[in-house]
């Protein structure tokens, strides 16, 4: 007999295709590819109008700040002519504290359009709030199942702060040991409940990012004349790489797209004993690499953020690297918010140094900080749980045993991840799926060059290197 | 009377439930996870009293009844900035020395 999980799993089908709001299988075209550009637009609004059901949200608009303290900190260090102008788009000014508010307004938006009582998301980030906070005003009801606590019923205290600022918004929350059977539970709700599956993967979702990079490409061209040359990006799920390069895209701007994500390697991510020894709980690769390789792992039957198609570069940085950053941002700029949105900004430091000073490298958001999403609080936490805390070169950290805090800045120095590898991975992940003996059609290998953002020949040479190698 | 330890209909409360045993869990996943119960809490009103430990009922905020062992009277939030890490503390002074002893030279 089906277990209660396995028999929910197996309606996952008709579940989802009432919770989403839309039916994904009119835009399939094989096992491979799926016409992208139709998903995207299949809810009909223009950038236009999405700005403006953000504006009469209360979302967007956020201020785009200088750093020049930063700036010429880096140009301190930096070889001569070298030292990029650093900017940053504040988005914990956004109303529940970061740009998920741009994702979560155009889903409530649809959720009120189609007459849906509530919402459900499965998120233990800033997303939670953001879905919590929209779903308050538009007079929703709002559950967020939230994976919290090990075993031992301890919880990160980022992860505790975003439970906590979720219920102070009147949504429901859900606190789960370690599991991706959050996925499970999430459709048992959306069953029960008939609510609206806000999907941090759903085309509404990944459009309202668009605004953030238009609002980059218009006010950089105010402020310096010109499109940024380089935004960087702190990546997690691919939703905030992909829809900030497509709104920048849209303005016409051809800015190199600088993905960034805290090195995870070597933790696992379903585990209950390495679920609290990380530091940070989004933005880092244990999402970001998986999430670019297959990109339709997510909670929607094709996944709207897509950041192979987008990404110029992927930079990694370490855990203690951010919190130094973290902490020169509020003594140097006045700033003080949380670590995760503060990835990118590590990584633009590393960059600003290596570009011209005529460069611009933008960071696009930022997120609220407080209690328990602060460096200090997650810091402490680290040592409780035995991670060794020092102060030295941060290459020398190893994520789940040490936090290495960097003597200097000049010890702030990001690493390559090489592509070629991330869209072989992706190839081989898109043939598994397709499933055994599938042969990719000419119009498969088109698609896969455009989600990974090659060329045709490119992926032919991979597809025939992969069943070679079988 | 409702305290820490007992809680009477309409108080806001915690409840726990246990949502998956390790034998129903998913299958792949490691060791350590799948030993483990899926476990759950959630805040809502009271339905009736218990004590800690009590199975009770609540209606949590989106008007869900759920049913569990009653972990917590009166709910709240305990987590903090911390304390400042002997690592970070001297961040700030460092890198404003930095910057003015930068534009000194850069203005020379």
């Amino acid at each position: 007999m089906a277990t209660r999980y396995e028999a929910v799993m197996a309606r996952k089908g008709e579940i989802m295709k009432r919770a989403l709001g839309m039916d994904y299988a009119e835009f399939e075209w094989s096992p491979i590819a799926f016409d992208y550009e139709g998903m995207m637009g299949a809810h009909g609004y223009t950038l236009e109008q999405i700005r403006g059901i953000q504006r009469a949200a209360g979302v967007g608009g956020t201020p785009l700040l200088e750093l020049r303290n930063l700036t010429d900190l880096v140009r301190s260090y930096a070889e001569p002519g070298c030292g990029a102008r650093i900017f940053v788009k504040d988005e914990a000014a956004n109303m529940a504290g970061s740009f998920k508010d741009r994702r979560a307004s155009v889903s409530i938006h649809l959720a009120v359009e189609k007459g849906f009582a509530g919402v459900i998301a499965a998120t233990s980030g800033n997303y939670g709030a953001a879905v919590a906070s929209q779903a308050a005003r538009a007079g929703l009801a709002c559950i967020i199942c939230q994976e919290t606590f090990d075993s031992r019923h301890v919880g990160q205290p980022e992860i505790v702060e975003k439970s906590r600022i979720c219920e102070a918004f009147g949504a429901e929350v859900v606190q789960m040991t370690v599991g991706p059977e959050l996925f499970f539970h999430m459709l048992e709700l959306l069953e029960s409940t008939g609510y609206l599956s806000a999907s941090l993967y759903s085309p509404f979702g990944v459009s309202g990012i668009e605004s953030l990079g238009a609002e980059l490409a218009e006010e950089m061209t105010a402020l310096t004349g010109a499109p940024p040359t380089h935004v960087v990006v702190t990546h997690a799920g691919g939703g905030n790489t992909t829809g900030t390069a497509r709104g920048l895209r849209r303005l016409g701007a051809r800015t190199e797209i600088v993905s960034a994500s805290v090195d995870l390697s070597g933790l696992h991510m379903a585990s209950d004993t390495d679920f609290n020894r990380k530091s940070f709980t989004t933005g880092h690769t244990g999402f970001g690499v998986p999430f670019a390789t297959w990109p339709d792992r997510a909670d929607v039957p094709r996944n709207a953020a897509r950041s192979l198609r987008y990404m110029d570069r992927y930079l990694t940085v370490s855990q203690g690297e951010v919190f130094y950053v973290t902490e020169a941002l509020c003594k140097l700029e006045g700033l003080e918010r949380g670590p995760s949105g503060n990835t990118a900004m590590a990584a633009a430091m590393s960059l600003a140094r290596d570009l011209p000073g005529d460069a611009t490298v933008v960071v696009q958001e930022t997120e609220y900080t407080g209690a328990g999403k602060h460096h200090w609080a997650q810091l402490a936490f680290a040592r409780a749980q035995g991670i060794e805390v020092t102060l030295g070169d941060p290459a020398d950290s190893v994520p789940g045993a040490s936090i290495v805090i960097p003597e200097r800045p000049e010890q702030i120095r990001a690493t390559e991840v090489d592509l070629g590898k991330l869209h072989r991975s992706y190839v081989r992940n898109a043939l598994r799926h397709a499933g055994e003996g599938y042969a990719p059609t000419p119009e498969d290998i088109v698609f896969m060059a455009e989600d990974t953002n090659t060329s045709p020949a490119t992926i032919e040479e991979m597809v025939a290197g992969l069943s070679a190698g079988a | 009377m409702s305290d820490e330890f007992r809680c009477l209909p309409g108080d806001w409360v915690e409840v726990e439930y246990v949502l998956l045993q390790p034998a129903d869990r998913a299958t792949g996943l490691p060791e350590d996870t799948a030993a483990q119960p899926l476990r759950a809490w959630v805040k809502g009103f009271a339905l009736a009293d218990g004590m800690i430990g009590d199975e009770v009922e609540v209606e949590t905020m989106s008007g869900r009844h759920v049913r569990g062992h009653l972990s917590a009277t009166s709910p709240g939030y305990t987590h903090t900035f911390g304390t400042p890490p002997p690592e970070i503390v001297g961040i700030g002074r460092d890198l404003r020395v930095r910057v003015a002893e930068y534009r000194a030279k850069a203005g020379e």
